[in-house]
């Protein structure tokens, strides 16, 4: 389909489907910097300049940015391991982050948590983390404090579909609920658990099942269809943020690469993963946008800047100095400080 | 004799126990893809999804079936992956598999080892960084060994099995890809510590992955004129006293090294206990050498100010042995 040069681009209609178009050009450039990001991520990985585990997110940019982009700077997420999206989307500047993910000064977290650990509380987001749902607990924590402080702010945590077999997913839910907290529960539902297919190993129905049965409403959604996943999210922070208790969305999706950058993957047939990459949620919106009419050097246009911010921010990390090494000893405790005495 | 890594070593060792005895197994998130390190790579195949048996990501349940497990009848080999993420399993271990047999007056026993990798490996920062070994020596009913090489996961991995007690078994990530050879086919004793060198004027001992620091810190004491000697303790409890106190008698100095936070750590135990026992045959204070009391950070700079190395030990040495 060819576009008018001319036509406006503030709205338009596909498949019966008001769509707004500025918005989802927003979209598209986010999930484009997500990308560029993690493209950037890999090649530190293969240039030994990222030691650590790093677990990209190609392929779920969907999910972090239909999630964040209907959160406030205010409200909180608390992410996983495969974080790095989620934190860009919630707002961090991508410099930092890379500095952080290279282990060095001025990054997110002084170089002293890296990419599993990636953080930024000026955004609200209050971590990556590396011990799977843990980020649940802390969710329905977080949603207790904005409760107490009487504030509308809402508390998200996005975890994977393996850690609805961990005991904080029925515990943080039930707290949630039974406290009617403003708390979204996201479940990016990519299939796998490390190497492991997640259906081999839970029983039931899955994710938005377990979490009806605690009594979150909740719904599934295509989380390669941003404007799906935008439109269910918008919906539950709008019920959460009017005091109608938690909710629960889970998102299916795809990983496209490893588990972490070092994960050959041998798992998975390559032609499952061939065939996933149609399906990726970048293609799907511009398919989606150009269909409503938008021009294609616009799209370029996301994806050319996105790869040269990126490659920016990846040059700044390399040139950037290892943290001081009393930051070592730095922000540890109060009380009993190791800067005085650490052994 | 045989030339394998401290990983196959622990792989062969499990293999052999499974064949000698059918209610051996093991379960552990991803173990069908042979373990996230391959250190169960070729198992499955052997033995089938039952008896390598994969896991949801739920460490409680994971410990706890094999609490269970143990006490129904079978041996269970815990795999927990990272020693940090069996701190969502501590309950299990610490209040029902430490305490089943005591509480119950001698009832049952609770045959069980669980693997907890533990240790610094190439920035994994605070959550996956950890040595925990200390915490495990302070629970009454559990077995702690730490190997070092090949040749001791081998034969320790195989008396954990056999043992009758939880073992808690903590392998260092560091050391998979270590060769080492292998010259037995038996289990080793729990609660010996090997001698990896003799000397006459200073004991330095460690165990996991710092041993490799204490040897080199040993040899370049050596080549300066000091004769040392030094123990590898393998197994932190029950630890091997009679032998320890042998050795600081003779030398009448000694150095303990380890990679875990030395306030409250495994070391202050060995250097009380010995500072108490042999107290007029000490010719210098005991000596700690363990990491600073803070987390582990993930800048590859910020990490090498916790650890322990060769050089700090030797510098130890020298100001023991006023060189
Ligand atoms: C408590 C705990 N157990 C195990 C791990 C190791 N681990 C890291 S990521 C992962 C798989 C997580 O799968 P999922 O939750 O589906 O997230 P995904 O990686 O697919 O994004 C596992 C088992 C961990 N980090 N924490
Ligand atoms: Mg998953």
């Amino acid at each position: 389909m060819t576009a008018d040069p001319n036509a406006p681009t503030a709205s338009g209609s596909v498949a019966g489907r008001n769509l707004d178009l500025d918005r989802l050009l927003a979209h598209h450039k986010l999930m484009w910097r997500i990308r560029a990001f993690e493209e950037a991520a890999l090649r530190a990985n293969t240039e030994k300049l990222v030691l650590g585990a790093i677990h990209p997110s190609i392929g779920q940019e969907g999910i972090a940015v239909g999630v964040c982009s209907n959160l406030r700077p205010d409200d909180i997420l608390a992410s996983t391991h495969r974080g790095h999206g989620h934190t860009l989307a919630k707002g961090a500047d991508a410099r930092a982050m890379m500095r952080e993910l290279l282990g060095r000064e001025g990054g997110t977290s002084h170089g002293k948590g890296g990419s599993m650990h990636i953080a930024d509380f000026s955004v609200g987001m209050l971590g990556a983390n590396g011990v799977v749902a843990a980020n649940i607990h802390i969710t329905a924590g977080a949603a207790q404090a904005i409760k107490m402080r009487g504030e509308d702010r809402v508390a998200c945590s996005i975890f994977g579909d393996g850690a609805i077999n961990r005991g904080p997913f029925l515990e943080g839910l039930n707290w949630a609920k039974v406290f009617e907290l403003p708390a979204l529960f996201v479940c990016e539902d990519n299939g796998y658990a490390s190497t492991t297919r997640t259906a081999d190993m839970t029983a039931g129905p899955g994710p938005a099942a377990r979490a009806a049965a605690i009594g979150l409403p909740a719904v599934e959604v295509d989380g390669n269809d941003v404007v799906a996943l935008d439109e269910a999210v918008r919906d539950a922070v709008a019920a959460i943020r009017a005091g109608g208790g938690p909710r629960f969305i889970n998102a299916k999706t795809y990983r496209l690469t490893g588990h972490t950058a070092a994960d050959p993957d041998g798992y998975r047939a390559r032609d499952d993963v061939t065939a996933a990459w149609t399906r990726c949620p970048i293609s799907r919106l511009a398919q989606t946008l150009a269909d409503a009419g938008v021009r294609g050097d616009r799209l370029a246009d996301h994806e050319r800047d996105a790869i040269e911010e990126m490659d920016a921010v990846y040059d700044d990390a390399k040139a950037a100095p290892w943290p001081p090494l009393e930051r070592a000893f730095a922000d540890v405790q109060d009380v009993g400080d190791p800067r005085l005495d650490a052994y | 004799m045989v030339t394998m890594t401290y990983g196959e070593a622990a792989k062969n060792a499990l293999r052999e126990e499974m064949h000698r005895d059918p209610t051996v197994w093991a379960l552990g998130e991803d173990l069908r893809r042979g373990g996230v390190f391959g250190q169960y790579k070729g198992l499955p195949e052997e033995f089938g999804p039952e008896r390598i048996s994969d896991a949801p990501i739920s460490e409680a349940a994971i410990m706890g079936v094999a609490v269970g497990a143990a006490l129904g009848g079978t041996r269970p080999v815990v795999e927990m992956r990272f020693a940090d993420f069996a701190l969502c399993a501590v309950d299990e271990l610490v209040n029902q598999a430490a305490k089943a047999r005591y509480m119950f007056g001698g009832q049952a026993k609770v045959p069980l080892v669980v693997r907890e990798p533990m240790g610094m490996w190439r920035s994994s920062a605070a959550q996956h960084s950890q040595s925990l070994e200390s915490w495990y020596t302070h629970i009454p009913g559990l077995v702690v060994v730490c190997p070092s090489s090949p040749v001791d996961n081998y034969g320790l991995l195989k008396s954990a099995i056999r043992s009758d007690d939880p073992v808690v078994y903590m392998e260092h990530k560091n050391l998979w890809a270590l060769e080492g050879e292998v010259d037995n086919n038996d289990p080793l004793p729990l609660g010996r510590r090997r001698l990896l060198r003799t000397g006459d004027d200073l004991t330095i001992l460690s165990w996991s992955a710092t041993v490799h620091e204490a040897v080199a810190a040993a040899a370049t004491l050596e080549k300066e004129g000091a004769s040392v000697e030094v123990i590898d303790l393998r197994t932190l409890w029950p630890w091997d006293k009679e032998r320890v106190f042998d050795s600081v008698k003779k030398t009448g100095r000694l150095i303990v090294a380890h990679e875990s936070v030395q306030a409250g750590g495994f070391g202050a135990e060995i250097a009380a206990t010995v500072s108490d026992v042999l107290f007029r045959d000490l010719k210098a204070p005991v000596k700690r050498l363990g990491a600073p009391r803070v987390p582990i950070a993930y800048a590859p700079p910020l990490e090498d100010t916790v650890r322990v190395t060769a050089a700090m030990i030797a510098e130890t040495a020298r100001v023991l042995m006023k060189m």
